[in-house]
Protein backbone atom coordinates (compact mmCIF):
# COMPACT_ATOMS: atom_id res chain seq x y z
CA UNK A 1 0.00 0.00 0.00
CA UNK A 2 2.77 2.67 0.92
CA UNK A 3 4.79 1.45 -1.88
CA UNK A 4 2.33 2.15 -4.12
CA UNK A 5 1.70 5.21 -2.97
CA UNK A 6 5.37 6.35 -2.99
CA UNK A 7 6.14 4.94 -6.64
CA UNK A 8 2.74 7.10 -7.77
CA UNK A 9 4.13 10.46 -5.89
CA UNK A 10 6.99 9.55 -7.64
CA UNK A 11 4.99 9.14 -11.20
CA UNK A 12 3.02 12.56 -10.41
CA UNK A 13 6.02 14.59 -9.67
CA UNK A 14 7.58 13.16 -13.12
CA UNK A 15 4.46 13.43 -15.19
CA UNK A 16 4.42 16.91 -14.21
CA UNK A 17 8.26 17.88 -14.73
CA UNK A 18 7.51 16.30 -18.78
CA UNK A 19 4.93 18.10 -18.21
CA UNK A 20 6.11 21.50 -17.94
CA UNK A 21 9.03 20.83 -20.60
CA UNK A 22 6.71 19.63 -23.13
CA UNK A 23 4.09 22.19 -22.92
CA UNK A 24 6.88 25.13 -22.36
CA UNK A 25 7.73 24.12 -26.37
CA UNK A 26 3.99 24.93 -27.69
CA UNK A 27 3.67 27.95 -29.86
CA UNK A 28 1.47 30.60 -28.24
CA UNK A 29 0.15 30.09 -31.71
CA UNK A 30 -1.42 26.99 -30.64
CA UNK A 31 -2.65 27.80 -27.03
CA UNK A 32 -6.18 27.41 -27.41
CA UNK A 33 -6.11 23.96 -29.13
CA UNK A 34 -3.56 23.03 -26.30
CA UNK A 35 -6.30 23.87 -24.06
CA UNK A 36 -8.99 22.27 -25.56
CA UNK A 37 -6.81 19.08 -26.14
CA UNK A 38 -5.20 18.30 -22.72
CA UNK A 39 -8.85 18.48 -21.82
CA UNK A 40 -9.69 15.76 -23.99
CA UNK A 41 -6.97 13.39 -22.48
CA UNK A 42 -8.23 14.56 -18.84
CA UNK A 43 -11.27 12.89 -19.66
CA UNK A 44 -9.11 9.32 -19.67
CA UNK A 45 -10.62 9.63 -16.49
CA UNK A 46 -13.83 7.90 -17.83
CA UNK A 47 -11.94 4.68 -17.35
CA UNK A 48 -12.19 4.94 -13.36
CA UNK A 49 -15.96 6.08 -14.02
CA UNK A 50 -16.33 2.80 -16.51
CA UNK A 51 -15.27 0.41 -13.73
CA UNK A 52 -17.31 2.03 -11.04
CA UNK A 53 -20.30 1.68 -13.05
CA UNK A 54 -19.43 -1.56 -14.53
CA UNK A 55 -18.70 -3.46 -10.80
CA UNK A 56 -22.01 -2.22 -9.63
CA UNK A 57 -21.36 -2.29 -5.90
CA UNK A 58 -24.15 -0.17 -4.87
CA UNK A 59 -27.39 1.61 -7.27
CA UNK A 60 -25.71 5.37 -5.54
CA UNK A 61 -22.18 4.57 -6.84
CA UNK A 62 -23.73 2.99 -10.67
CA UNK A 63 -25.82 5.59 -11.25
CA UNK A 64 -22.90 8.45 -9.69
CA UNK A 65 -20.78 6.42 -12.20
CA UNK A 66 -23.39 6.74 -15.51
CA UNK A 67 -23.73 10.92 -15.48
CA UNK A 68 -19.74 10.76 -14.62
CA UNK A 69 -19.14 8.50 -18.22
CA UNK A 70 -22.21 10.40 -19.92
CA UNK A 71 -19.69 13.89 -18.68
CA UNK A 72 -16.47 12.29 -19.74
CA UNK A 73 -17.09 10.93 -22.69
CA UNK A 74 -18.90 14.18 -23.66
CA UNK A 75 -15.41 15.62 -23.11
CA UNK A 76 -13.63 12.93 -25.00
CA UNK A 77 -15.38 13.40 -28.55
CA UNK A 78 -16.23 17.10 -27.90
CA UNK A 79 -12.29 17.84 -27.38
CA UNK A 80 -10.87 15.64 -29.98
CA UNK A 81 -13.42 16.90 -32.70
CA UNK A 82 -13.00 20.85 -32.14
CA UNK A 83 -9.13 20.04 -31.57
CA UNK A 84 -8.45 18.87 -35.04
CA UNK A 85 -10.98 21.33 -36.34
CA UNK A 86 -8.83 23.68 -35.18
CA UNK A 87 -5.76 22.51 -35.62
CA UNK A 88 -7.23 22.10 -39.54
CA UNK A 89 -7.91 26.03 -39.94
CA UNK A 90 -3.41 26.24 -39.53
CA UNK A 91 -2.03 27.15 -42.91
CA UNK A 92 1.19 28.68 -43.60
CA UNK A 93 1.90 30.89 -46.35
CA UNK A 94 4.82 29.52 -47.74
CA UNK A 95 4.38 26.64 -49.92
CA UNK A 96 4.46 22.88 -49.03
CA UNK A 97 7.45 21.03 -49.28
CA UNK A 98 6.45 18.07 -51.94
CA UNK B 1 -8.41 -15.12 -19.64
CA UNK B 2 -6.73 -16.00 -16.65
CA UNK B 3 -7.14 -12.92 -14.30
CA UNK B 4 -3.40 -12.19 -14.10
CA UNK B 5 -3.07 -11.91 -17.85
CA UNK B 6 -6.35 -10.08 -18.09
CA UNK B 7 -5.02 -7.39 -15.71
CA UNK B 8 -1.80 -7.14 -17.40
CA UNK B 9 -3.43 -6.72 -20.91
CA UNK B 10 -5.09 -3.46 -19.65
CA UNK B 11 -2.19 -2.38 -17.79
CA UNK B 12 -0.19 -2.95 -21.51
CA UNK B 13 -3.19 -0.67 -23.04
CA UNK B 14 -2.71 1.83 -20.24
CA UNK B 15 1.02 2.01 -20.68
CA UNK B 16 0.84 2.39 -24.48
CA UNK B 17 -2.15 5.20 -24.16
CA UNK B 18 0.41 7.15 -21.69
CA UNK B 19 3.15 7.10 -24.24
CA UNK B 20 0.67 8.20 -27.24
CA UNK B 21 -0.89 11.33 -24.83
CA UNK B 22 2.96 12.39 -24.05
CA UNK B 23 3.65 12.20 -27.84
CA UNK B 24 0.05 13.96 -28.32
CA UNK B 25 1.45 16.37 -26.68
CA UNK B 26 4.74 16.63 -27.66
CA UNK B 27 3.54 16.69 -31.87
CA UNK B 28 1.27 19.64 -30.77
CA UNK B 29 3.84 22.06 -30.42
CA UNK B 30 4.10 22.84 -33.51
CA UNK B 31 1.17 23.32 -36.08
CA UNK B 32 2.77 21.30 -38.85
CA UNK B 33 3.08 18.02 -36.95
CA UNK B 34 0.58 18.66 -34.73
CA UNK B 35 -2.76 16.97 -36.18
CA UNK B 36 -0.90 13.85 -35.62
CA UNK B 37 -0.70 14.82 -32.08
CA UNK B 38 -4.65 14.85 -32.10
CA UNK B 39 -4.20 11.45 -33.81
CA UNK B 40 -2.02 10.03 -31.27
CA UNK B 41 -4.56 11.38 -28.48
CA UNK B 42 -7.58 9.68 -30.11
CA UNK B 43 -5.64 6.08 -30.64
CA UNK B 44 -4.25 6.47 -26.93
CA UNK B 45 -8.12 7.44 -25.65
CA UNK B 46 -9.70 4.22 -27.62
CA UNK B 47 -6.81 2.06 -25.90
CA UNK B 48 -7.20 3.11 -22.65
CA UNK B 49 -11.29 2.77 -22.77
CA UNK B 50 -10.94 -0.53 -24.98
CA UNK B 51 -8.66 -2.43 -22.73
CA UNK B 52 -11.08 -1.28 -19.91
CA UNK B 53 -14.08 -2.90 -20.82
CA UNK B 54 -12.17 -6.21 -20.47
CA UNK B 55 -11.73 -5.68 -16.65
CA UNK B 56 -13.10 -8.54 -15.03
CA UNK B 57 -14.49 -6.40 -12.19
CA UNK B 58 -17.14 -5.59 -14.50
CA UNK B 59 -20.52 -7.33 -13.62
CA UNK B 60 -23.00 -5.25 -16.22
CA UNK B 61 -22.35 -3.74 -19.36
CA UNK B 62 -25.47 -2.42 -20.12
CA UNK B 63 -25.52 1.14 -18.34
CA UNK B 64 -21.55 1.82 -19.51
CA UNK B 65 -22.92 1.21 -22.87
CA UNK B 66 -26.05 3.59 -22.31
CA UNK B 67 -23.46 6.05 -21.04
CA UNK B 68 -20.87 5.78 -23.46
CA UNK B 69 -22.70 6.53 -26.26
CA UNK B 70 -24.93 9.06 -24.36
CA UNK B 71 -22.08 11.11 -23.91
CA UNK B 72 -20.68 10.89 -27.34
CA UNK B 73 -23.78 11.86 -28.84
CA UNK B 74 -23.75 14.94 -26.33
CA UNK B 75 -19.85 15.62 -27.53
CA UNK B 76 -20.35 15.94 -30.99
CA UNK B 77 -22.55 19.02 -31.34
CA UNK B 78 -19.81 20.52 -28.30
CA UNK B 79 -17.32 19.51 -30.85
CA UNK B 80 -18.83 21.46 -34.10
CA UNK B 81 -19.58 25.03 -32.25
CA UNK B 82 -18.33 27.94 -33.96
CA UNK B 83 -15.15 29.16 -33.54
CA UNK B 84 -15.91 32.42 -31.94
CA UNK B 85 -18.01 29.76 -29.26
CA UNK B 86 -14.72 28.09 -28.15
CA UNK B 87 -14.00 30.06 -25.10
CA UNK B 88 -17.40 28.94 -23.45
CA UNK B 89 -17.11 25.96 -24.56
CA UNK B 90 -13.52 25.20 -23.33
CA UNK B 91 -14.85 26.33 -19.99
CA UNK B 92 -17.70 24.22 -20.48
CA UNK B 93 -15.70 21.00 -20.90
CA UNK B 94 -13.70 22.08 -17.91
CA UNK B 95 -17.00 21.55 -16.11
CA UNK B 96 -17.89 18.30 -17.44
CA UNK B 97 -14.54 16.93 -16.35
CA UNK B 98 -14.56 18.27 -13.37
CA UNK B 99 -18.19 16.65 -12.68
CA UNK B 100 -17.23 13.31 -13.66
CA UNK B 101 -14.09 13.59 -11.16
CA UNK B 102 -16.17 14.89 -8.12
CA UNK B 103 -18.71 12.62 -8.96
CA UNK B 104 -16.16 9.19 -9.18
CA UNK B 105 -14.41 10.28 -5.78
CA UNK B 106 -17.96 10.61 -4.16
CA UNK B 107 -19.04 7.19 -4.65
CA UNK B 108 -15.40 5.92 -3.90
CA UNK B 109 -15.92 7.38 -0.75
CA UNK B 110 -19.61 6.06 0.35
CA UNK B 111 -18.62 2.69 -1.10
CA UNK B 112 -14.76 2.83 1.07
CA UNK B 113 -15.95 4.59 4.23
CA UNK B 114 -14.77 4.13 7.14
CA UNK B 115 -12.12 2.11 5.62
CA UNK B 116 -10.17 4.56 4.32
CA UNK B 117 -6.66 5.47 5.26
CA UNK B 118 -5.66 8.89 5.75
CA UNK B 119 -3.22 9.65 2.62
CA UNK B 120 -6.04 7.72 0.73
CA UNK B 121 -8.94 10.35 2.85
CA UNK B 122 -6.40 13.62 2.40
CA UNK B 123 -6.88 12.90 -1.83
CA UNK B 124 -10.16 11.89 -1.96
CA UNK B 125 -10.88 15.00 -0.54
CA UNK B 126 -8.64 17.31 -2.80
CA UNK B 127 -10.06 15.15 -5.74
CA UNK B 128 -13.94 16.21 -4.44
CA UNK B 129 -13.31 19.54 -3.54
CA UNK B 130 -11.23 20.92 -6.26
CA UNK B 131 -13.59 18.78 -8.62
CA UNK B 132 -16.86 21.16 -7.12
CA UNK B 133 -14.87 23.67 -6.97
CA UNK B 134 -14.17 23.54 -10.95
CA UNK B 135 -17.09 22.50 -11.82
CA UNK B 136 -19.12 25.41 -10.52
CA UNK B 137 -16.69 27.55 -11.11
CA UNK B 138 -16.32 26.48 -14.82
CA UNK B 139 -20.09 26.92 -15.11
CA UNK B 140 -20.30 30.26 -14.12
CA UNK B 141 -17.61 30.76 -16.47
CA UNK B 142 -19.06 29.01 -19.60
CA UNK B 143 -22.42 31.84 -18.42
CA UNK B 144 -19.93 34.74 -18.38
CA UNK B 145 -18.43 34.18 -22.00
CA UNK B 146 -21.55 33.07 -23.09
CA UNK B 147 -23.20 36.28 -21.58
CA UNK B 148 -26.01 34.77 -19.75
CA UNK B 149 -24.30 36.37 -16.83
CA UNK B 150 -23.09 39.79 -16.63
CA UNK B 151 -19.61 40.14 -17.64
CA UNK B 152 -18.80 43.06 -15.41
CA UNK B 153 -17.03 41.93 -12.08
CA UNK B 154 -19.43 41.63 -9.13
CA UNK B 155 -17.71 42.66 -6.11
CA UNK B 156 -19.34 43.50 -2.49
CA UNK B 157 -17.23 44.76 0.46
CA UNK B 158 -15.96 41.34 2.16
CA UNK B 159 -15.87 39.18 -0.66
CA UNK B 160 -12.45 37.65 -0.45
CA UNK B 161 -13.29 37.54 3.58
CA UNK B 162 -16.21 35.39 2.86
CA UNK B 163 -14.79 33.27 0.29
CA UNK B 164 -12.00 32.31 1.95
CA UNK B 165 -13.75 31.87 4.95
CA UNK B 166 -16.16 29.08 3.12
CA UNK B 167 -13.10 27.23 1.59
CA UNK B 168 -11.48 26.99 5.51
CA UNK B 169 -14.82 24.97 6.84
CA UNK B 170 -14.51 22.75 4.09
CA UNK B 171 -10.67 22.31 4.76
CA UNK B 172 -11.40 21.80 8.13
CA UNK B 173 -14.28 19.48 7.47
CA UNK B 174 -11.54 17.36 5.01
CA UNK B 175 -9.15 17.05 7.97
CA UNK B 176 -11.24 15.98 10.32
CA UNK B 177 -12.61 13.29 7.41
CA UNK B 178 -8.74 12.20 7.07
CA UNK B 179 -8.63 11.38 10.95
CA UNK B 180 -11.86 10.05 11.36
CA UNK B 181 -12.64 8.81 7.88
CA UNK B 182 -16.23 7.54 9.52
CA UNK B 183 -17.65 10.70 10.10
CA UNK B 184 -19.74 10.26 6.99
CA UNK B 185 -21.98 13.17 7.46
CA UNK B 186 -19.48 15.76 7.20
CA UNK B 187 -18.48 14.36 3.93
CA UNK B 188 -21.27 16.14 1.84
CA UNK B 189 -19.39 19.70 3.15
CA UNK B 190 -17.01 18.45 1.07
CA UNK B 191 -18.93 18.95 -2.02
CA UNK B 192 -21.73 21.71 -1.05
CA UNK B 193 -19.19 24.23 0.13
CA UNK B 194 -16.99 23.61 -3.02
CA UNK B 195 -20.03 24.31 -5.29
CA UNK B 196 -20.58 27.90 -3.84
CA UNK B 197 -17.28 28.51 -3.34
CA UNK B 198 -16.66 27.55 -7.40
CA UNK B 199 -19.42 30.54 -7.96
CA UNK B 200 -18.45 32.96 -5.53
CA UNK B 201 -14.91 32.94 -6.82
CA UNK B 202 -16.10 33.87 -10.20
CA UNK B 203 -18.25 36.28 -9.61
CA UNK B 204 -15.93 39.16 -9.63
CA UNK B 205 -14.09 38.21 -11.97
CA UNK B 206 -14.49 40.32 -15.40
CA UNK B 207 -13.94 39.26 -18.69
CA UNK B 208 -10.59 40.66 -19.85
CA UNK B 209 -9.60 38.48 -16.94
CA UNK B 210 -10.80 35.14 -18.37
CA UNK B 211 -8.14 34.11 -20.13
CA UNK B 212 -5.75 33.75 -16.45
CA UNK B 213 -9.28 32.13 -14.96
CA UNK B 214 -9.84 29.72 -17.78
CA UNK B 215 -5.98 28.66 -17.74
CA UNK B 216 -6.66 28.36 -13.68
CA UNK B 217 -10.05 26.37 -13.97
CA UNK B 218 -7.93 24.20 -16.46
CA UNK B 219 -5.10 23.51 -13.71
CA UNK B 220 -7.59 22.51 -11.33
CA UNK B 221 -9.85 20.06 -13.55
CA UNK B 222 -5.90 18.54 -14.37
CA UNK B 223 -5.19 18.20 -10.77
CA UNK B 224 -8.48 16.66 -9.27
CA UNK B 225 -8.29 13.96 -12.26
CA UNK B 226 -4.32 13.35 -10.91
CA UNK B 227 -5.76 13.09 -7.43
CA UNK B 228 -8.21 10.69 -8.73
CA UNK B 229 -5.64 8.62 -10.36
CA UNK B 230 -3.89 8.34 -6.43
CA UNK B 231 -7.48 7.35 -5.41
CA UNK B 232 -8.22 4.58 -7.63
CA UNK B 233 -4.16 3.44 -8.17
CA UNK B 234 -4.35 4.56 -11.56
CA UNK B 235 -0.97 5.53 -12.96
CA UNK B 236 -2.65 6.36 -16.84
CA UNK B 237 -5.07 8.96 -15.09
CA UNK B 238 -2.16 10.36 -12.42
CA UNK B 239 0.18 11.11 -15.71
CA UNK B 240 -2.86 12.44 -17.57
CA UNK B 241 -4.39 14.44 -14.58
CA UNK B 242 -0.45 15.95 -14.41
CA UNK B 243 -0.05 16.91 -17.53
CA UNK B 244 -3.45 18.53 -17.85
CA UNK B 245 -2.41 20.32 -14.42
CA UNK B 246 0.63 21.56 -15.70
CA UNK B 247 -0.73 22.59 -19.26
CA UNK B 248 -3.04 24.97 -16.69
CA UNK B 249 -0.91 25.91 -14.67
CA UNK B 250 2.17 27.00 -17.64
CA UNK B 251 -1.15 29.30 -18.91
CA UNK B 252 -1.88 31.07 -16.27
CA UNK B 253 1.74 32.08 -15.32
CA UNK B 254 1.45 33.39 -18.64
CA UNK B 255 -1.50 35.43 -18.54
CA UNK B 256 -0.74 36.37 -15.48
CA UNK B 257 2.67 37.84 -16.69
CA UNK B 258 1.15 39.04 -19.91
CA UNK B 259 -1.33 41.63 -17.06
CA UNK B 260 1.55 41.84 -14.99
CA UNK B 261 -0.68 40.26 -12.72
CA UNK B 262 -0.48 37.83 -9.79
CA UNK B 263 -2.44 34.91 -9.32
CA UNK B 264 -4.09 36.23 -6.30
CA UNK B 265 -4.57 39.69 -7.77
CA UNK B 266 -6.29 38.05 -10.97
CA UNK B 267 -8.45 35.67 -8.02
CA UNK B 268 -9.15 38.30 -5.20
CA UNK B 269 -8.30 41.57 -6.75
CA UNK B 270 -11.37 41.79 -9.06
CA UNK B 271 -9.86 44.10 -11.68
CA UNK B 272 -12.81 46.69 -12.46
CA UNK B 273 -12.47 48.70 -8.85
CA UNK B 274 -9.02 49.38 -9.15
CA UNK B 275 -9.41 51.45 -11.79
CA UNK B 276 -12.36 53.69 -11.06
CA UNK B 277 -9.78 56.57 -9.75
CA UNK B 278 -7.42 56.58 -12.85
CA UNK B 279 -10.20 58.03 -14.92
CA UNK B 280 -11.37 61.18 -13.52
CA UNK B 281 -9.27 64.00 -13.91
CA UNK B 282 -8.80 64.58 -17.56
CA UNK B 283 -9.79 67.14 -19.46
CA UNK B 284 -10.86 66.61 -22.78
CA UNK B 285 -8.51 66.34 -25.33
CA UNK B 286 -8.56 66.14 -28.81
CA UNK B 287 -8.11 63.29 -30.96
CA UNK B 288 -8.34 63.19 -35.38
CA UNK B 289 -10.38 60.95 -36.77
CA UNK B 290 -11.11 59.94 -40.23
CA UNK B 291 -13.26 58.34 -42.85
CA UNK B 292 -12.50 54.64 -44.50
CA UNK B 293 -11.18 56.40 -47.29
CA UNK B 294 -8.72 58.59 -46.10
CA UNK B 295 -7.70 55.47 -43.88
CA UNK B 296 -7.53 53.19 -47.27
CA UNK B 297 -4.99 55.65 -49.03
CA UNK B 298 -2.67 55.78 -45.96
CA UNK B 299 -3.01 51.96 -45.41
CA UNK B 300 -2.05 51.51 -49.50
CA UNK B 301 0.52 53.92 -49.01
CA UNK B 302 2.59 52.03 -46.75
CA UNK B 303 4.60 49.75 -47.17
CA UNK B 304 4.26 47.88 -43.67
CA UNK B 305 1.67 47.08 -41.74
CA UNK B 306 1.10 45.33 -38.27
CA UNK B 307 -2.62 44.60 -37.81
CA UNK B 308 -3.43 43.98 -33.89
CA UNK B 309 -6.65 42.44 -33.21
CA UNK B 310 -8.68 42.28 -29.90
CA UNK B 311 -11.40 41.25 -27.85
CA UNK B 312 -13.95 43.48 -30.01
CA UNK B 313 -12.63 41.87 -33.49
CA UNK B 314 -14.31 38.81 -32.02
CA UNK B 315 -17.42 40.29 -30.85
CA UNK B 316 -17.65 42.05 -33.89
CA UNK B 317 -17.06 38.63 -36.40
CA UNK B 318 -15.09 40.67 -38.40
CA UNK B 319 -12.04 38.43 -39.21
CA UNK B 320 -13.06 37.14 -42.16
CA UNK B 321 -13.28 41.21 -43.36
CA UNK B 322 -10.09 41.68 -41.55
CA UNK B 323 -8.38 38.71 -44.24
CA UNK B 324 -10.18 40.72 -47.18
CA UNK B 325 -8.13 43.38 -45.91
CA UNK B 326 -5.04 41.47 -45.88
CA UNK B 327 -5.33 40.14 -49.34
CA UNK B 328 -6.30 43.68 -50.75
CA UNK B 329 -2.96 44.60 -49.15
CA UNK B 330 -0.60 42.32 -50.06
CA UNK B 331 -2.04 42.23 -53.39
CA UNK B 332 -0.65 45.66 -53.46
CA UNK B 333 2.79 44.27 -52.49
CA UNK B 334 2.39 45.62 -48.25
CA UNK B 335 3.38 43.51 -45.83
CA UNK B 336 1.30 42.65 -43.57
CA UNK B 337 1.56 41.26 -40.10
CA UNK B 338 -0.42 40.56 -37.20
CA UNK B 339 0.59 41.74 -33.62
CA UNK B 340 -0.97 39.23 -31.15
CA UNK B 341 -0.89 39.74 -27.28
CA UNK B 342 -1.25 36.92 -24.93
CA UNK B 343 -4.71 37.83 -23.25
CA UNK B 344 -5.64 39.42 -26.25
CA UNK B 345 -9.43 37.96 -26.51
CA UNK B 346 -10.68 35.36 -23.39
CA UNK B 347 -8.93 32.91 -23.27
CA UNK B 348 -5.25 31.79 -24.44
CA UNK B 349 -5.00 31.47 -28.14
CA UNK B 350 -8.03 32.77 -29.06
CA UNK B 351 -7.35 35.44 -31.90
CA UNK B 352 -4.56 33.02 -33.57
CA UNK B 353 -7.81 30.35 -33.87
CA UNK B 354 -9.95 33.40 -35.35
CA UNK B 355 -7.73 34.64 -37.41
CA UNK B 356 -6.67 31.04 -39.03
CA UNK B 357 -10.44 30.16 -39.30
CA UNK B 358 -10.41 33.52 -41.44
CA UNK B 359 -7.47 31.91 -43.47
CA UNK B 360 -4.53 33.94 -42.84
CA UNK B 361 -1.56 31.88 -42.56
CA UNK B 362 -0.16 31.63 -39.39
CA UNK B 363 3.04 32.56 -40.25
CA UNK B 364 2.10 35.91 -40.44
CA UNK B 365 0.18 35.94 -36.38
CA UNK B 366 3.35 36.84 -34.65
CA UNK B 367 3.48 37.04 -30.86
CA UNK B 368 4.21 39.91 -28.51
CA UNK B 369 7.83 39.04 -28.55
CA UNK B 370 8.33 38.85 -32.01
CA UNK B 371 6.38 41.81 -33.03
CA UNK B 372 7.12 44.71 -30.73
CA UNK B 373 10.95 45.34 -32.18
CA UNK B 374 9.31 45.60 -35.64
CA UNK B 375 6.86 49.00 -34.41
CA UNK B 376 9.58 51.19 -35.22
CA UNK B 377 9.48 50.22 -38.62
CA UNK B 378 6.20 49.91 -39.41
CA UNK B 379 4.29 52.45 -41.49
CA UNK B 380 0.96 51.64 -40.08
CA UNK B 381 -0.22 50.14 -36.78
CA UNK B 382 -3.98 49.43 -37.55
CA UNK B 383 -5.81 48.36 -33.66
CA UNK B 384 -8.65 46.38 -33.82
CA UNK B 385 -10.85 46.20 -30.85
CA UNK B 386 -8.10 45.72 -29.09
CA UNK B 387 -7.68 48.88 -26.13
CA UNK B 388 -5.71 48.17 -22.86
CA UNK B 389 -2.76 46.26 -24.57
CA UNK B 390 -1.80 48.73 -26.43
CA UNK B 391 -2.13 51.53 -23.83
CA UNK B 392 1.26 53.55 -23.83
CA UNK B 393 0.33 54.17 -19.62
CA UNK B 394 1.53 50.98 -18.94
CA UNK B 395 4.83 51.58 -19.99
CA UNK B 396 5.09 55.74 -18.39
CA UNK B 397 2.34 56.26 -15.95
CA UNK B 398 3.25 54.81 -12.43
CA UNK B 399 -0.43 55.57 -11.38
CA UNK B 400 -2.34 53.97 -13.93
CA UNK B 401 -3.54 50.12 -12.45
CA UNK B 402 -2.22 48.81 -15.72
CA UNK B 403 1.42 50.29 -15.22
CA UNK B 404 3.70 47.45 -15.74
CA UNK B 405 1.70 45.42 -18.01
CA UNK B 406 3.57 44.19 -21.36
CA UNK B 407 1.79 45.61 -24.12
CA UNK B 408 2.29 45.98 -27.94
CA UNK B 409 3.77 49.40 -28.71
CA UNK B 410 2.01 50.49 -31.47
CA UNK B 411 2.61 53.90 -30.58
CA UNK B 412 5.68 53.58 -31.86
CA UNK B 413 4.55 52.36 -35.49
CA UNK B 414 4.58 56.18 -38.12
CA UNK B 415 1.29 56.23 -37.93
CA UNK B 416 -1.58 54.58 -35.59
CA UNK B 417 -5.08 54.06 -36.70
CA UNK B 418 -7.73 52.72 -34.31
CA UNK B 419 -11.07 51.09 -35.30
CA UNK B 420 -13.14 52.01 -32.20
CA UNK B 421 -17.49 51.96 -32.08
CA UNK B 422 -17.25 55.41 -29.98
CA UNK B 423 -14.59 57.00 -27.27
CA UNK B 424 -15.76 55.56 -24.27
CA UNK B 425 -13.53 54.22 -22.23
CA UNK B 426 -12.43 49.89 -22.77
CA UNK B 427 -13.29 47.20 -20.63
CA UNK B 428 -11.42 48.02 -17.42
CA UNK B 429 -12.34 51.52 -17.45
CA UNK B 430 -9.27 53.33 -18.48
CA UNK B 431 -8.13 55.80 -21.19
CA UNK B 432 -5.80 55.43 -23.19
CA UNK B 433 -3.82 58.13 -24.30
CA UNK B 434 -2.36 56.26 -27.70
CA UNK B 435 -5.90 57.86 -28.81
CA UNK B 436 -4.67 61.63 -28.62
CA UNK B 437 -1.32 61.26 -30.37
CA UNK B 438 -1.26 63.32 -33.55
CA UNK B 439 -0.14 60.36 -35.48
CA UNK B 440 -3.59 58.74 -34.03
CA UNK B 441 -6.22 58.46 -36.48
CA UNK B 442 -9.54 57.57 -35.16
CA UNK B 443 -11.74 55.26 -37.14
CA UNK B 444 -15.28 55.15 -35.31
CA UNK B 445 -17.16 52.70 -36.42
CA UNK B 446 -18.61 48.86 -35.96
CA UNK B 447 -14.63 46.87 -37.08
CA UNK B 448 -16.48 44.49 -39.59
CA UNK B 449 -18.42 47.31 -41.96
CA UNK B 450 -15.03 49.27 -41.34
CA UNK B 451 -12.54 47.73 -42.19
CA UNK B 452 -15.20 45.76 -45.12
CA UNK B 453 -15.26 50.17 -46.49
CA UNK B 454 -11.97 50.10 -46.20
CA UNK B 455 -11.54 47.01 -48.66
CA UNK B 456 -14.19 48.69 -50.65
CA UNK B 457 -12.41 51.87 -51.11
CA UNK B 458 -9.14 50.11 -51.75
CA UNK B 459 -10.57 47.95 -54.42
CA UNK B 460 -12.63 50.53 -56.19
CA UNK B 461 -10.10 53.44 -56.47
CA UNK B 462 -6.80 53.05 -57.55
CA UNK B 463 -4.84 54.23 -54.49
CA UNK B 464 -1.25 53.64 -54.93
Amino acid sequence: MTSNLITSLYVFMLAGFLGFQVIRRVSPLLHTPLMSLTNALDAIAVVGAIVLVGEHKSTFATVLGTVAVVAAMSNVVGGFLITDRMLRMFKTSKPKKP
Amino acid sequence: MTPLINETFIQITYLVATALFILALKWLSAPSTARRGVWAGELGMVLAIGGTLFYQGIVDYKWIVIALVLGSIIGVPLGLVHMTAVPQRTALSHACGALCVALVGTAEYYLRAPNVPPFMMAVLSMEVILGSLTFTGSLMATGKLQEILPQRPITYKGQNMVNLSLLAVAVIAAVILVLHPGQKHLFPLLIGIPLVFGVLMIVPIGGADMPTVISLLNSYAGLSAAAMGFVLDSKLLIIAGALDGSSGFILSVIMSKAMNRSFTNVLFGAFGQVQASAVAGEEARTVRSATAEEAASILAAANSVVIVPGYGMAVAQAQHKVRELYDALSKRGVEVKFGIHPVAGRMPGHMNVLLAEADIPYDKLMDMDAINPEFPQTDVALVIGANDVTNPAARTDQGSPIYGMPILDVDKARTVMVIKRSMSPGFAGIDNPLYYLDKTLMLFGDAKSFVGDIVRELAGSGHA
